[in-house]
């Protein structure tokens, strides 16, 4: 095969890895947004949240060590031992299931029928908070996230598509990050987990009535408040995985909120309701940007990724207002 | 974090509550500690404000006046920043550092106006260097094209003098700073024979792949970045992950902070960036640091960022706003300063290192001297090497001088056409 045709295999391959990233934050929008009609603005600072808490009990960072010290005139910031990752990702996973108990029991029990637009303000009202309560518990400094994934570009893969190329051509393999194949991994165990959770069990089945009709379900006895903490607690879990991904790469610092904005296009594309529109949604992105990055972006002047997964949502938002998956809503007047 | 700013705000000024409030020095500072730059903004805030607080503990101020820093929150943005100007001018403000380009951009006409000095150190509009069109603009002690030209002059040496057939390529953030260099570099690449490859990433830079993807294909000898924030972490994990050798890649000043390479551990060892003053603790400022600020419980933050890249740089601001208030002082013979006094101190700044010493910095800059046509000072940098290991950044050269034929011929010409542009009558600076 041609150097040329190889880089362009390697640049759909990487463009799938980079689309199963980004579905690891839609999956949470699309979650919250199936069994409550909420879009929640605040699923991009979730991962943020929940990879500032794994790491600080990794760490054993001592949370609002600033406030303690300034109100008490103390020095103290480390608690001086370290978690192993398995512990402190459960840890977390305690955390954002009391976040979501705590939300429930403070906003949502008191929305509970109010207009989505009402619902929607009182996420963009909890994402700014979280926010400043993160910076508060955990300190604003860039944080190193190990949780024992490995990155990097596979050798393996590198020696054997190296073979691919014709020969006596200066073709040096194909590039993966190691890390986006665990992403990948991980995207596809979340999803055949989240589907088996929402056929198989008597929860999942009650999640499903939720989402189809909040006051039918309601009707048949399902507690549509503890429903909504089990939603909230599974998308905090889903923003975990996120943020242990993306924080892996970048490390753990406040603009890893902005990774929701990755997240919009594949949503547009896949459905606001559909799990694997989130995947596929995702894997379109991420290819249809990459390749316009390397075929397009030196035509115009380049950077051009970030607005085409735009791009894309739109056109098939003209083809399919409701995405890929979803559900074409149809009313009676 | 902005309780943070309001308890280090509220101590400062119940400090300088003491003071005789006629004839204090005020120094607004527009910070950011918090948003996405945060972990960039608080260490620079930090050496600012603590130097300050230095100068009043220490030496009772500045020959005998008290300093007031008026800190502002600007969440690196740029009306928030015009907000924090318009609101603290009125409180006899000396000189402002913007701490962003894009804020710089917004007061370069204002604060021309008001007669303010912006002190924007490494950042902003690099023409204004020229002082004869822009009279309260100053960026000394190196500008951005001082940067671009004192990394290809490094790159010469280490290549024998000859960088022709090399292929260099600039990572650059998408926006006006990070097109700021691009212009300078293609200048030296005429000039010297090499290619440029130019690799623009949009804003935030978390995502990058299909940039190292390029990168990995293209090979170039060296890699240049122009980054900030998040986007310098994401380059460097990438560049690591692709196997790109890292003592051939090297950051301007903005993509040379421990945040940027710390998260990718130790495979970062060996990244460079250019920097226009020393790095770490060594130096006997620090010692005082520790006993009237740190110690004394009156740091701005909890003494952590003391002695890394960013908070050194905030120092550095402050001490050159301290000297050139002392200028200002001298020249005009009075103890209480306005803008136009302070502009005059910037202009007449002349800090040599027997004066560096004294001050407790000695080597920890290149001598610096201002003047009336010069505001961009001596354009010289060092190249600072990260040593993974040690999780220290180590100066592998000496202060080095820019391409002046190259650079001040680009001053000029960017220059004389702002001022064509907005019917400037540049002043007589002879």
């Amino acid at each position: 095969m041609s150097p040329e045709f190889l880089y362009f295999i390697e640049t759909v391959i990487n463009g799938l890895m980079s689309g199963v990233m980004y579905s690891l934050v839609a999956l949470g929008f699309v979650l919250i947004f199936k069994a409550s009609g909420i879009f929640n603005f605040a699923q991009g600072v979730m991962a943020l949240f929940a990879a500032l808490t794994l790491v600080g009990l990794q760490t054993g960072q001592v949370p609002f060590a600033h406030l303690i010290n300034a109100i008490f005139g103390t020095e103290i910031h480390h608690f001086g031992w370290e978690l192993p990752a398995a512990v402190a990702i459960a840890g977390t996973l305690v955390v954002m299931v009391a976040f979501a108990w705590i939300f429930e029991k403070l906003v949502l029990k008191h929305l509970v029928n109010q207009e989505p637009i009402i619902l929607f303000m009182a996420t963009i009202g909890l994402a700014y908070f979280l926010e400043g309560f993160g910076d508060l518990m955990w300190g604003s400094d860039v944080k190193t996230l190990n949780v024992g994934i490995p990155s990097g570009g596979s050798f393996w893969w590198e020696d054997v598509t190296k073979t691919w190329a014709a020969e006596g051509s200066d073709y040096f393999g194909m590039y993966i990050d190691v890390l986006d194949v665990y992403a990948a991994v991980i995207a596809v165990i979340l999803v055949i987990a989240l589907t088996a959770f929402s056929q198989y069990t008597r929860t999942g089945r009650a999640l499903r009535a939720v989402a189809d009709d909040h006051q039918a379900a309601q009707s048949v006895g399902i507690s549509l408040r503890s429903i909504w903490v089990i939603v909230w607690s599974i998308a905090g879990f889903v923003a975990l995985v996120a943020g242990i991904m993306w924080g892996s790469k970048s490390g753990v610092q406040f603009s890893l909120s902005l990774i929701a904005l990755k997240a919009l296009p594949v949503l547009i594309l896949g459905g606001f309701t559909s799990i694997p529109g989130a995947i596929i949604g995702g894997l379109i992105i991420g290819v249809g940007e990459k390749l316009a990055e390397l075929y397009i972006g030196p035509l115009v002047g380049g950077a051009i990724e970030n607005w085409f997964a735009y791009v894309v949502a739109l056109v098939f938002l003209l083809f399919r207002p409701q995405g890929l998956f979803g559900e074409k809503i149809i009313e009676r007047v | 974090m902005r309780l943070k700013t309001l308890i280090a705000t509220a101590a400062l000024a119940a400090v300088m509550g003491t003071a005789p409030a006629m004839a204090e020095l005020v120094f607004p500072a527009l910070s950011y500690r918090t948003g996405p730059y945060a972990p960039n903004g608080i260490p620079f805030a930090d050496g600012y404000a603590d130097y300050l607080t230095l100068i009043n503990e220490r030496d009772g101020g500045v020959e005998g006046e008290k300093v007031r820093m008026v800190e502002c929150e600007t969440g690196y943005n740029t009306e928030k920043g015009v907000e924090c100007y318009e609101s603290t001018k009125g409180e006899g403000a000396l000189v402002y550092q913007p701490l962003s380009t894009g804020i710089t951009y917004q007061l370069i006409p204002k604060a021309t106006a008001d007669k303010i000095p912006v002190h924007s150190m490494g950042y902003g509009r690099t023409s204004a260097a020229n002082g004869a069109i822009f009279p309260y603009i100053f960026n000394y002690p190196a500008t951005y094209w001082d940067g671009a030209s004192i990394i290809i002059n490094y790159l010469l040496n280490e290549n024998g003098g000859d960088l022709k057939g090399k292929k260099i390529a600039l990572v650059y953030h998408n926006s006006a700073y990070g097109k700021e260099p691009i212009r300078t570099l293609e200048e030296l690449a005429k000039k010297h024979g090499y290619t440029l490859s130019l690799y623009p990433v949009d804003h935030p830079g978390q995502e990058q792949k299909a940039t190292w993807l390029q990168i990995r294909r293209d090979r170039p000898d060296y890699t240049l970045m122009w980054g900030w924030g998040v986007m310098n972490q994401v380059a460097i994990q990438e560049a690591v992950n692709i196997r790109y050798p890292m003592d051939h890649f090297i950051g301007v000043w903005w993509s040379g902070s421990e945040n940027d390479v710390i998260p990718a551990g130790e495979a970062a060892d060996g990244y460079k960036a250019v920097t226009f003053h020393g790095v770490g603790d060594n130096y006997p400022v620090f010692a005082d640091i520790k006993k009237y600020v740190v110690d004394a419980g009156k740091a701005a933050g909890d003494g952590n960022n003391v002695g890394t890249a960013l908070y050194n740089r905030g120092l550095y601001a402050a001490m050159l706003a301290v000297e050139a208030a002392r200028t200002a002082m001298k020249i005009h013979n009075t103890k209480q300063i306005n803008g136009e006094m302070m502009r005059d101190g910037m202009e007449g700044l002349n800090i040599d290192q027997a004066r560096m010493t004294e001050l407790g910095l000695p080597g920890f800059g290149p001598e610096i001297h201002v003047t009336c046509a010069n505001h961009g000072g001596p354009g010289l940098g060092a190249i600072a090497q990260w040593d993974a290991k040690g999780k220290q950044w180590k100066l592998v050269t000496d202060f080095m001088e820019a391409d002046r034929e190259v650079v001040d011929a680009l001053i000029k010409e960017d220059s004389e056409a702002y001022a064509k542009e907005n019917n400037i009558e540049p002043r007589s600076c002879n």
